[in-house]
């Protein structure tokens, strides 16, 4: 016998667990292997309100979910931005999509950058690689309230001048008076005339007041790991210092546990954190 | 004479000199001279002898490795502020690498053969000289590293 | 004088005779009710329809890598001390589908559909107190962040709980270092103390709640004694004194953070097969993955939700590969979790000292013993910040 009584409060409470329909509005191809998605809901016109630094997770139909960072501008909630690399099946499954096909999406999740807590001081973006994506929000917020904000230094590095992302933007900031913005390639391909070295050389240099600067450092581990020495050095304090981790994801609610990182859940207690924060245990082995 | 005094002020202020005496730094700066360098122009090669060193004022300066069939590869772009050149410290007083200026360059030049000779019977000089020249060959090394890692490769989605 | 209802607090002496009248009276609410009876050598938490299905006159021996049912020599219907699977299988499904989603073909949109099936309501009679605090742990994992499963929330609030207290503690017991035991004190609708010797076979009821009150109402019984509140009051302390393991928990987080690089996790790595068992029978762990699958047309997909384990590779997987690669880091991560950082994220330890993961660790990897040789060697490493640094 099973009494299984009439019973579904679920109904009542909004399910974090279920992606809403959205349609490819655009996919761009940005470097090599990588690519920007424009999406807007499939149900009829709504913005999509985030924070600079939140993600969202995808869906492909059957194939599966990815959390990937929103990297549009939020001060345009119309248009969904992403930008990702092909990587792994759901990724590239991504990379075929074209205009009006749909894909899940659950979100917006995670923290943000402290762009609040930044204004009044210095602002120095250090990205790496594709970790200028994740960023990127959170210079378009500084840039729309420019007059916030004291200095503003974009260093970004990337392997060769091939895998500079959104690049004509890139030289767009770069022209601006009021950005500096440095870029810097580990390996020169003609007809490359600009830096060639790791990102944290364009550190000492940069022009910023170190105890009034906020850094906001998106990248891989090991980058952010000698881009924070490299601040630390020029006299940047831990609790002005913030990076945006990444770890195995599947919920991004808290519940499935995969993303625990010390103890925090990236998911939910991050991506972004104060490095003063999660220094104790941050670049140990194996956490 | 006025270039001597500027360079000695600007050697005072620079890193590279911190904590050498003033009087050895006056010393320096009497084996020092302003350099200019036009964009293209190379600073020196591989395999001339290092005689030499700069600290860069004004300008930016690719070391560079050439290949016969890719050219000139740059390895490291040094910059305002930077110091170029350690192969004069260290035997066998070669140059390991081609400088070139990528742009119009200003440098401070200074005799490294004249400091050398010097540091051999002022060791004091010479342990601060090699201090500061080793602080700048483990930056490199480490910048060095980074880049052989592929640093970038592997990033989040 | 006989009393005929009890009231929130209120105790009631229940004859063994009608203990079947509880049942009765829960089938008639409408709950499947859920109890210990015996399957495949062990005790297991199962549906039941009678006091017959219970496991009258067993117990088990219990101990590192150790499990065997016993006879007792009284015919105690809770004389066991715990199931090798807890609760956690029913409000926490092993396997859960999450949604469908739907397309007619290649070309065409696809919707969304949720679950919106009903949910058993489930009476879980048995509940021992470390089990009931880790039913109150995992609802705080599930109900109390920012987001909520609305399903745990569902099945958990729904649910309603006879606990028992237990009269014995078992050889890998250590509730009461974790301060989850042996007593219930909250969070049940009814609690059972089971008072059995040659002149009598009684339950000592206590109510919990309102709805334990009405349920009370069909089930005879008569007013608890003083003596019989004093019973109750002994067989807690006997139980607490015997305990099968002792954890030191003296300010174990810091404890456990300090020592992230201690020798001990290389020795517990050298015997861990990393097999997860401890984490499948531990009734607080919760960690879950999802599987995408389709039908052969492809226009049918689903998405399961399937209990995951961190000590699996997958499980910390970021491109490129696992940020935990090294068994000695899955442990550590296990250990760490349930001990230290679980008291950061939640407010409490995630271990309530049931004992499972001794247990059913094939090779007897005991966390008290690990905890133990940790603290007989601390090693302390306040800086660990620049470790790996070149």
């Amino acid at each position: 016998m099973t009494a299984t009584v009439a019973h579904s409060p679920t109904r009542n409470l909004p399910n974090p667990m279920l992606p809403n329909p959205y349609r490819v509005q655009r996919v761009r191809k940005e470097t090599q292997d990588t690519f920007t998605l424009e999406l807007e809901p499939a149900n009829g016109q709504s913005d999509f309100h985030f924070a600079a630094g939140q993600f969202n997770m995808l869906y492909i139909f059957g194939v599966g979910e990815v959390p990937i960072s929103i990297s549009g501008d939020p001060g345009k909630p119309r248009k969904l931005v992403h930008t990702t690399r092909a990587v792994g099946v759901v990724t590239s499954a991504m990379q075929q999509l074209k205009r009006d096909d749909m894909v899940g999406v659950r979100g917006p999740f995670g923290n943000d950058w402290p762009v609040v807590e930044a204004q009044g001081k210095d602002v120095v973006i250090v990205a790496g690689g594709l970790g200028l994506a994740p960023v990127r929000p959170a210079l378009y917020h500084v840039l729309n309230h420019r007059e916030k904000y004291d200095n503003v230094v974009l260093l970004y590095g990337t392997r060769t001048p091939n895998d500079i992302l959104y690049r004509r933007e890139v030289e767009k900031w770069r022209a601006r008076l009021d950005v500096d913005v440095h870029v810097t390639v580990d390996r020169a391909i003609h007809p490359w005339r600009g830096n060639v070295g790791v990102v944290t050389r364009l550190i000492p240099k940069s022009p910023f007041d170190h105890l009034n600067a906020v850094a906001m450092i998106c990248g891989p581990e090991v980058m952010i790991r000698f881009t924070v020495l490299e601040l630390e050095r020029r006299g940047v304090l831990p609790d002005n210092i913030f990076i945006s981790m990444e770890r195995n994801m599947k919920c991004a609610t808290g519940f499935c546990g995969h993303c625990q990182w010390g103890p925090n859940f990236v998911c939910k207690d991050g991506p972004v954190f104060r490095y003063s924060e999660i220094k104790p245990f941050f670049g140990q082995r194996g956490l | 004479m006025t270039t001597v005094e500027s360079i000695e002020s600007v050697l005072e202020r620079h890193p590279f000199f911190k904590d050498i005496e003033p009087r050895l730094v006056h010393q320096m700066a009497e084996h020092a001279s302003l350099s200019s360098f036009e964009t293209g122009q190379m600073i020196f090669r591989q395999g001339e002898a290092a005689n030499q060193f700069y600290i860069i004022s004004k300008g930016q300066v690719a070391l560079e490795v050439f290949a016969p069939q890719q050219g000139a590869i740059p390895l490291m772009t040094l910059s305002d502020g930077d110091v170029l050149g350690w192969s004069w410290l260290f035997e066998p007083y070669i140059w390991h690498l081609d400088a070139r200026a990528m742009v119009e360059t200003q440098t401070i030049t200074l005799d490294g053969a004249g400091l050398r000779a010097e540091c051999d019977h002022n060791h004091e000089l010479g342990y601060h000289l090699m201090k500061h020249s080793v602080e700048i060959v483990v930056q490199r090394l480490q910048a060095a590293l980074m880049q052989v890692i592929d640093v970038y490769g592997l990033k989040k989605q | 004088m006989t009393q005929t209802t009890l009231r929130v607090n209120e105790h009631g002496l229940v004859q063994h005779a009608d203990l079947q009248h509880l049942i009765t009276a829960l089938h008639d609410k409408g709950y499947q009710v859920i109890g210990p009876t015996l399957q495949d050598s062990a005790v297991v938490y199962d549906e039941i329809d009678s006091i017959a299905d219970l496991p009258a006159g067993w117990t088990d021996e219990q101990d590192g890598g150790t499990y065997r049912l016993k006879r007792r020599d009284d015919a105690a219907l809770f004389g066991y001390t715990n199931s090798p699977q807890s609760w956690k299988k029913f409000l926490h499904p092993p396997r859960r589908r999450l949604w469908q989603a739907q397309r007619e073909d290649a070309e065409s949109d696809f919707v969304f559909m949720p679950e919106n099936g009903t949910l058993p309501r489930y009476a879980f009679l048995g509940v021992r107190a470390c089990e009931l605090n880790a039913i109150a742990i995992q609802n705080t994992v599930f109900t109390k962040g920012p987001f909520i499963d609305p399903m745990f929330k569902a099945l958990h609030d729904a649910a309603f709980i006879v606990a028992v207290n237990c009269i014995q503690a078992g050889g890998t017991c250590f509730c009461a270092s974790m301060d989850s035991g042996p007593h219930v004190h909250s969070g049940f609708d009814l609690a059972l103390t089971e008072l059995i010797d040659a002149d009598r076979h009684v339950f000592l009821v206590e109510v919990g709640s309102r709805r334990g009150a009405e349920i009370m109402e069909q089930v005879p019984f008569e007013p608890a004694q003083e003596h019989d509140l004093a019973a109750v009051r002994r067989i807690e302390s006997a139980v607490a004194d015997d305990m099968g393991r002792t954890m030191d928990t003296t300010d174990i987080k810091q404890f456990l953070y300090d020592n992230v690089n201690h020798p001990r996790w290389d020795d517990v790595a050298n015997r861990c097969l990393t097999c997860s068992n401890c984490t499948i029978v531990c009734p607080t762990c919760f960690c879950t993955t999802v599987e995408d699958v389709t039908d052969l047309t492809g226009n049918q997909a689903e998405r399961w939700q399937r209990w995951d384990s961190c000590f699996t590779l997958d499980f910390a997987y970021i491109h490129g590969g696992s940020v935990r690669a090294l068994a000695r880091d899955r442990y550590r991560q296990w250990m760490t979790h349930k001990l230290a950082s679980w008291i950061d994220q939640f407010d409490s330890s995630g271990c309530v000292g049931c004992g499972r993961c001794i247990t059913w660790c094939p090779v007897g990897i005991d966390i008290t013993e690990e905890v133990h040789a940790m603290r007989e060697s601390d090693t302390t490493s306040a800086e660990i910040s620049t470790l790996n640094m070149v």
